[in-house]
């Protein structure tokens, strides 16, 4: 294994140059660039090593193969890692038995700031499983004979996990006949599982099973498990179905809510800021009113002369109904007409949430009420005349 | 009640103008009683419009309907004086009912005019005339109330002098003539020939009764003698192109020596009266700017603006649309007169024109729904109309602009 070693830790150190990596003394702290998010779902294959040949040819045609990497060489940068997460917990003077993988990355940041505005470029420090991407281990023994009953699918272990769900299927539905045949069934409800997760994408099942798969592969597998959905599941069935869904984060739950707050005569205001290309709007918004806005101190029919801005001062209100029951007044600065239409309503808009129920703010989210117009001006580029357009083209 | 008024302007006028409105306002009551609009569509139609055509009636009960003006009398009172908007809006309406015979104008009675009519009708005569000065903002109606006066004075029979744009006269022109009374001045023959021409359709019937009392030599050949009538001077002028203004110059001053004696009363009206005191855009062929005065026109304009006659009233509005280096904020009489034309007009009084108030604006609405001119169709909804009160804050000409699109 010693020439595939050697060959391989060339191919390593080359992929390490390549990927902008540079590997200080092994025993010290190991950076790593980091590949595409990796998930953490423990695959279902061992790792070994591939037998692939080792081509000898003058070329280093290193990079264009696939990377190759011996469980002895993983296991190495394994038991290398937790070293050096001990040492790390040592330097950072934290005791090295609870030292987590957020500890970890806080304490790389803190030892190697960057400067660097590309988050994958940085300097990390991960778990060797999550860096090197999964390979399929050696599928056939020394007699050459493959150890999986579906080696010869080709896509083996897609079809032996459709296998095992679907002899789940059967299991359950023979089992429900059985409680029918007795009279024990009953029909129970379990849609609360199903809220806020999400199935596996295709690149996620693709990662998990190390395999390639067609869109109709991904297809049927899915109908598969919402088929298993269906039927009543015992706890291990419940477990294998969980193992394939993921959460999905609501959004809303972040949108910061100003507190209301009250002015000497006991009205009720809300205040929020709003940006827009240049301009900065900051506006109080009184919860009883009569659809009065002054901007800047100026009635806002003479401060915004333009139709289409006044439309955008009334889009907060006219879409939640509240047309003439709020008082407006704010200060804006920067920009020019539109855009400082722009900042007012989304600080009106802000300050609106303070009055409104928990819904109402989540319909203003997705009608992109309370998103910050990301939009900037582009910058010019040398040897054009503009952002975009180009100098005169001359033929001659 | 006016030689109360006249002497209190002189201590008050550096008041507050809404001050004053409210202690010279006491006769007039709070809004009529606000009109539910809940009701059927016949009492709505009795809400945007009232049967009372003439203006000598309305009260406060029709503040916010609108009155029926007829179009013959449209052409006769208003041959110049109407906004073109306005005019726009008239034939348009024509063109919906379909028989252009009949299409008629539309006025509101709004509190401002109101107001006027009430000082109107309880004029001294014996008194120096008395100078009104509608003002607001941008397209609050005051070119519009000032129509209303005209066409209550002119059923009154009154004699109506109406400059519908003094700031016509001092910008855009382009032929000066040196004037031939006064070498230091200038003349604008086009746009006094045009003034005179209608001021002819508006007061036929005066020209033909009003005697001039001196003798006026126009040139070598022609001259008017003393004694003939002021309808021979007015024609010299829209023949002679030459002497318009010199004619426009002799009615004015025939106008306000003959109102003192009481043959009849002259109304004077002029929109935009801060043209008076302002600057031009006129220049002379070496490229020196032209003060106001130096025009002929504007001259006589002045001198008749002043309250040293009695028999009539003033009546007077403050434009910023036309104005010229006036910013666009500016609405209050002392930044659009300026410190002269302020203390020329010193003893006023300020008649502030604001937006409609929501009664107002629900008999706007109204009136356009049933001329058909709102076709959208969330147009006659509750929304529509907090949309519309929203987008225009209830100013007159914004909902008007607005709605033209809908």
């Amino acid at each position: 294994m010693a020439a595939p070693c050697v060959s391989c830790c060339a191919l390593l150190s080359y992929r390490l140059f390549f990927r902008g990596k540079v590997n200080l003394a092994p025993r010290q702290v190991l950076w790593k660039a980091a590949a595409a998010e990796l998930p953490t779902v423990s695959g279902s294959q061992i790792s070994r090593l591939r037998h692939t040949t080792v081509l000898t040819t003058k070329k280093n045609v290193a990079a264009l193969r696939r990377e190759t990497y011996t469980v002895d060489f993983i296991k190495k940068q394994i038991d290398e890692f937790n070293i050096g997460k001990r040492h790390l917990a040592n330097m950072m003077g934290e005791d090295p038995e609870t030292f987590t993988q957020e500890d970890i990355d806080r304490a790389i940041a803190y030892l190697f700031p960057s400067g660097l505005f590309e988050k994958r470029a940085r300097p990390i420090m991960k778990h060797p499983e999550q860096i090197f991407p999964k390979q399929k281990a050696i599928q056939w023994g020394e007699d050459g004979r493959p150890f999986h009953f579906l080696f010869y699918t080709g896509k083996q272990s897609y079809y032996s996990l459709m296998h095992d769900a679907y002899g789940k299927l059967l299991n359950l539905e023979k089992h429900k006949n059985e409680l029918q045949a007795k009279g024990l069934f009953s029909e129970e409800a379990k849609t609360k599982d199903l809220i806020g997760s999400r199935w596996l994408i295709k690149e996620e099942l693709e990662e998990m099973l190390v395999e390639k798969l067609s869109d109709q592969d991904y297809e049927q597998f899915i109908r598969l498990l919402e088929r298993l959905l269906t039927l009543q599941c015992g706890a291990a069935e419940e477990e294998f179905l969980q193992s394939f869904r993921r959460s999905v984060t609501i959004q809303s739950k972040k949108q910061l809510i100003e507190p209301v707050r009250y002015d000497k005569q006991g009205m009720a205001f809300s205040t929020s800021e709003g940006k827009r290309k240049s301009a900065k709007a900051e506006a109080v918004v009184y919860e009883h009113g009569s659809g009065r806005i002054k901007v800047n101190g100026i009635d806002y029919l003479l401060y915004f002369p333009v139709t289409q801005d006044r439309e955008q001062l009334m889009f907060p209100f006219h879409f939640l109904d509240r047309l003439g029951k709020h008082d407006v007044t704010c200060t804006v600065s920067g920009g020019g007409r539109s855009a400082q239409a722009g900042a007012i309503r989304l600080a009106v808009a802000r300050a609106l949430c303070s009055f409104v129920t928990e819904e109402e703010v989540e319909w203003m989210r997705q009608a992109g009420l309370l998103t910050a117009d990301p939009r900037i001006r582009e910058r010019k580029k040398p040897g054009q005349e503009g952002a975009r357009r180009k100098f005169t083209w001359k033929k001659r | 009640m006016l030689k109360g008024m006249t002497r209190l302007t002189t201590r008050v006028h550096k008041l507050d103008p809404g001050h004053f409105l409210r202690m010279g306002t006491q006769a007039s009551q709070s809004l009529a009683a606000p009109l539910d609009s809940q009701v059927s569509s016949e009492s709505l139609r009795s809400i945007s419009r009232t049967s009372e055509d003439d203006p000598a009636k309305h009260e406060e009960r029709h503040e916010g309907q609108h009155y029926n003006l007829p179009l013959q009398e449209m052409k006769t009172i208003f041959p110049h004086g109407l906004p073109p908007r306005f005019v726009m809006q008239v034939v348009k309406t024509g063109e919906e009912i379909g028989v252009k015979t009949f299409s008629e104008a539309c006025l509101m009675v709004r509190k401002p005019a109101l107001e006027l009519l009430h000082h109107l009708k309880n004029t001294n005569f014996a008194l120096p005339a008395v100078r009104y000065v509608l003002y607001g903002e941008k397209g609050t109606g005051k070119t519009l109330s000032l129509c209303h006066i005209i066409h209550f004075c002119a059923k009154q029979n009154w004699l109506i002098l109406h400059i519908p744009d003094a700031h016509l006269w001092v910008k855009n022109c382009q032929d000066l003539l040196q004037s031939t009374y006064n070498k230091q001045r200038f003349d604008q023959p086009l746009e006094a020939s045009v003034w005179l021409k209608n001021f002819k359709t508006a007061n036929e019937r005066f020209l033909s009764q009003i005697k001039i009392q001196e003798k006026y030599v126009w040139n070598k050949r022609e001259s008017t003698e003393k004694g003939s009538l002021l309808g021979e001077v007015v024609e010299q002028g829209i023949t002679r192109v030459r002497n318009a203004t010199d004619a426009v110059g002799i009615v004015l001053k025939e106008l306000k020596r003959q109102s003192s004696l009481g043959i009849f009363h002259l109304l004077v009206a002029v929109d935009g009266v801060n043209a008076l005191w302002g600057r031009t855009t006129l220049k002379r062929e070496d490229k020196s700017p032209i003060a106001p005065e130096e025009l002929a026109l504007i001259y006589n304009l002045r001198k008749i603006v002043k309250n040293d006659w009695n028999g009539g009233a003033i009546v007077l509005t403050l434009s910023q649309t036309g104005s010229l280096f006036k910013p666009r904020k500016a609405y209050l009489p002392q930044e659009l007169l300026g410190k002269e034309g302020f203390d020329a007009l010193d003893p006023f009084i300020p008649i502030l024109v604001s937006n409609y108030n929501p009664t107002e604006f629900e008999s706007c609405i109204q009136y356009y729904l049933e001329n058909n001119w709102l076709q959208h169709e969330k147009a006659h909804t509750e929304e529509g109309k907090k949309e519309l009160l929203f987008l225009s804050n209830g100013n007159p000409g914004q909902l008007e602009r607005l709605c033209a699109y809908l």
